[in-house]
């Protein structure tokens, strides 16, 4: 956007560099001269079986977005894959239209599977765990149901013969080259995704969706477009399984399928590419190693799946994933830098005053704040302090949009906010943080704190699936950033660790370097000193100062009353929902009634 | 016509409703929707089915096993596919650990009992009239459910002791309560729900390992629409969708009924995702 090149470059850790980038890329460039080359050493009936893992594949990858990194379990997708075979078939064999060439169909049944695959993922959004799951599983039924009764078309429980695609493509081999381009591709795009703001979003969306709303991610836009892509890769998928099978009737879509594509992703493990490319590969093939198991095999993926969710749930990408099991130094001191504010937040415009007038909310018979009355300042502290249930996190939740007040209108620079709405929050600039830190621990402490910056994104899904110059430039921006942001708060030298690796301390700095790659105007911090030690509060305070002089308005919800005292420029004391006084610190340190009833004489 | 969509609407209606009890029961205990509960429908009939057609036992034995066989696998879903994730609640892990183990034991039966549906014996041995057994047994299973649970709920130490639970699990805790004990007792009385409801209906459905998901599905809308953990919206929503389903089957065909369970499931729940009769609860930060 607007601001600019940062000045001060902290040290970066060269982890992140090209050597890092090529030894990932080196497993999917294995697979890839495998692949290539396996004609010379696979004959017959492998050719087969390996065509048949790149059509898997070539599903999987779009249902690992959903899974994998959404979080979202839906169990059914075979029902796609069902969709896009008859799709294709019947509009090659000419059942209903003129028969189409099949590329043509190819592209018409991914149209249709991208419609379906929001169709079935929509309730995702509003619909618990659970619920979506059964939905999934209720429409994959009815899928292969209505395959069987719409005889006219699909031909019932006879079946449709699949296409055949033209030369080169038709012959066993060719057609293999065919699959396996598409999953390569397929690969290439999902791993593209996976390292984009978008694959950060809905891993976030998975772990912390609280805190993926209050950095802006729109859930229903992230979610309802990866439905579409993997909707149309699953009914691509389709296609060329018929074309595989050559022959489809409806039995070939057994859930047993759906089951085997999501563990698949299971065993590779989530928020991972290369472990589901393993998980895909290891499914298919396995069976053929133990031919007179076949029929249980429905039955040992079912105890495979109970075993990884019982014994590794991090599945084969955890097990790979030997950097992280490096120990991490033991003493390290959180010594954030001020001085990088400048550079990190840039010139920050007089944002102005957001005010609350008169608010009141009320859970069920309980008050929670009534008629409170707040003034945040652009580059001023704002202390909130209270006994425990005196409002101070409601009044917060109020504010960036978590609950609408039930009276009573806050306002920004005089413009009233709209009452709901967490993530439009961000886009007004009002960045928050959370009592108990809300992190992806699976991801990284750098892709954590890039998360916050996921709005200032210019490019669009698609150019990130591509990975077009505008993707590239969305994630050297925001690499860079958040490197600023890490080193702002001390923590450059964590970047690459796991999140969840950290202390709990270092949790809190990460969130507040979240916040501000939002370079809030307003930044409410909810108990940010919970949880540390002497010094870091002493170098906490000294943080939040310096964030309020670079010209954020910045409100502390705290239960340390020095720390409050300290640094705040004004301080509001609430007392079951009302106010029981405000003042700047010293008037409120000197507050008899509050003395009396919250600091203790 | 109308006489046997009703009859034979009520009828399913009933296995579909304590299908329901018994996805709420569990729900209850551990705050946990388990897929094995269609499973335990299933077994409930491929037991009876076993015990009596297969095996010739006495009827009064032949049903009684079926019940301890519910009892038993609602035990080991708690203690393997349950109290094992329980800690994180939050990622949902249950779905996935309940679904392998019901997906276990569905694989399991196919293979070793039969792919194809298996008569189930005729209970009692008078002839068949209009308003046959297969109808009014899993009507009179589903009201001695109904009674059965108000009795222990209303008048028994451990039926309150199952509300403290379900109301408020750490506070149950803190009384004292023990938690583990319940929360396995739980299971095993939806295991003998599950059980009953399969092998009231038994003579219905048959005795068919794909009954399992097919049971899953539908035991789960009266508990959706219902409103979760409330077994008088499941019993009514049970009963309704039932009717529902027959009258559509009659009407436009099978498949079609199918389609339109699902569409109004969808429909409904899309417009409140709390159910019917269910209240929404605050999500927390």
């Amino acid at each position: 956007m607007d601001k600019q090149a940062p000045q001060v470059r902290p040290n970066r850790p060269n982890v992140l560099g090209s050597a890092s980038t090529f030894s990932a890329a080196l497993p999917f460039l294995a697979l890839l001269l495998v692949g290539i080359s396996f004609p010379l050493f696979g004959g017959g009936y492998w050719g087969v079986i390996a065509t048949r893992a790149c059509v898997y594949w070539v599903l999987v990858s779009g249902l690992n977005l959903v899974v994998g990194f959404g979080g979202q379990i839906a169990i059914g997708w075979v029902a796609l894959l069902t969709l896009g075979a008859y799709t294709t078939s019947v509009l090659v064999a000419g059942n209903v239209t003129p028969a189409l060439p099949p590329y043509l169909a190819l592209a018409i049944a991914a149209a249709v599977g991208a419609v379906f695959g929001l169709i079935v993922g929509l309730p995702a959004l509003r619909l618990r765990t659970f619920y979506f799951a059964i939905t999934t599983l209720g429409f994959a039924t009815i899928v292969t149901q209505v395959a069987l009764a719409w005889q006219s078309v699909t031909g019932g429980g006879v079946g449709v013969a699949g296409p055949v695609f033209p030369e080169p493509f038709s012959s066993q081999w060719g057609f293999y080259y065919f699959c396996f381009g598409l999953a390569a591709i397929c690969t290439w795009m999902t791993a593209n995704i996976a390292a984009s703001r978008f694959g950060r979003a809905l891993t976030a969306i998975r772990d912390a969706e609280v805190a993926a709303e209050a950095s802006g991610i729109s859930k229903s836009a992230l979610l309802g477009t990866v439905f579409l892509f993997s909707g149309a890769v699953a009914a691509v998928a389709g296609g060329l399984f018929a074309s595989l099978q050559s022959y489809i009737t409806p039995d070939a879509f057994t859930l047993d399928l759906s089951i085997l594509f999501f563990i698949a992703i299971l065993i590779g493990g989530r928020g991972s590419v290369l472990g589901p490319l393993l998980g895909t590969i290891l499914l298919t093939v396995l069976p053929e190693f133990a031919a007179p198991l076949v029929a249980w095999s429905t039955f040992l993926y079912a105890v495979l799946l109970l075993v990884i969710v019982l014994a590794i749930p991090g599945g084969i990408a955890e097990i790979l994933d030997f950097k992280n099991r490096r120990p991490l130094e033991s003493d390290r001191a959180i010594v954030p830098r001020p001085d990088l504010l400048g550079p990190l937040l840039g010139a920050a415009p007089d944002a102005g005053t957001l005010t609350l007038e008169q608010v009141s909310l009320s859970f069920g018979g309980v008050q929670a704040i009534d008629g409170l009355d707040l003034e945040i300042r652009s580059g001023q502290v704002h202390g909130l302090i209270g006994p425990n249930g005196s409002g101070k996190t409601t009044t917060l939740n109020v504010i960036s949009g978590y609950y609408a007040p039930k009276r009573g209108a806050i306002r920004l620079n005089g413009a009233p906010m709209p009452g709901h709405g967490l993530h439009r929050r961000a886009h007004m600039r009002i960045a928050r943080t959370f009592q108990t830190p809300r992190i992806v621990g699976s991801a990284s402490v750098l892709e954590n704190v890039m998360i916050g910056g996921t709005i200032d994104g210019e490019g669009t899904f698609v150019e990130s699936l591509l990975s077009l110059p505008r993707h590239r430039r969305d994630e050297a921006m925001l690499r860079d950033t958040a490197m600023l942001a890490l080193a702002a708060v001390g923590l450059e030298r964590l970047a690459p660790v796991r999140a969840d690796r950290l202390q709990h301390s270092e949790l809190r700095f990460t969130e507040i370097a979240r916040a501000l790659m939002l370079r809030p105007v307003f930044l409410l911090l909810d108990e940010p000193a919970a949880g540390l030690s002497a010094e870091e509060i002493g170098r906490l305070g000294a943080f939040i100062r310096a964030i309020a002089q670079a010209g954020t308005g910045v409100l502390v919800v705290e239960h340390h009353p020095d720390l409050i005292f300290d640094i705040c420029h004004h301080v509001t004391v609430l007392n079951l929902g009302k106010i029981l006084a405000a003042g700047t610190s010293a008037e409120i340190r000197a507050h008899r009634e509050v003395v009396n009833a919250y600091l203790g004489a | 016509m109308v006489e046997s969509i009703v009859s034979t609407g009520l009828a399913i209606g009933c296995i579909y409703a304590l299908i329901a009890i018994t996805y709420n029961v569990m729900f209850s205990a551990s705050r946990v929707f388990s897929f094995t509960a269609g499973t335990l429908g299933m077994l409930g009939g491929v037991l009876g089915s076993l015990f009596i057609a297969r095996m010739g036992l006495p009827v009064a034995v032949g049903f009684l096993l079926a019940l301890v066989g519910g009892a038993v696998f609602g035990i080991v879903t708690e203690i393997v596919a349950v109290r094992p994730v329980l800690k994180s609640l939050d990622q949902h892990l249950y779905v996935l650990s309940t679904l392998a183990l019901a997906l276990m034991v569905q694989q399991f039966t196919a293979i070793e009992w039969s792919t194809e549906p298996q008569p189930f014996p005729r209970l009692f041995d008078i002839a068949r009239g209009g308003f046959d057994q297969q109808f009014w047994l899993p009507m009179l299973a589903c009201a001695a459910v109904i009674v059965g649970l108000e009795l222990l709920y209303r008048r028994t130490l451990i039926g309150h002791a199952f509300l403290a639970i379900a109301e408020d699990n750490f506070a149950a805790r803190a009384l004292g309560l023990p938690e583990r004990s319940l929360r396995m007792a739980s299971f095993a009385l939806a295991g003998v729900i599950g059980a009953l409801a399969g092998f009231a209906g038994g003579e219905m459905l048959l005795a068919f390992f794909a009954n399992a998901p097919m049971l899953t599905f539908y035991g789960f809308v009266p508990v959706a629409l219902g409103g979760m953990g409330n077994n008088r919206g499941a019993v009514v929503a049970g009963l309704l969708l039932g009717l529902f389903q027959q009258a559509a089957n009659f009407l436009v065909g099978g498949i079609f009924a199918s389609v339109a369970v699902f569409a109004v499931f969808i429909i409904v729940l899309l417009a409140r995702p709390e159910g019917l009769a269910g209240v929404t609860l605050p999500r927390r930060v």
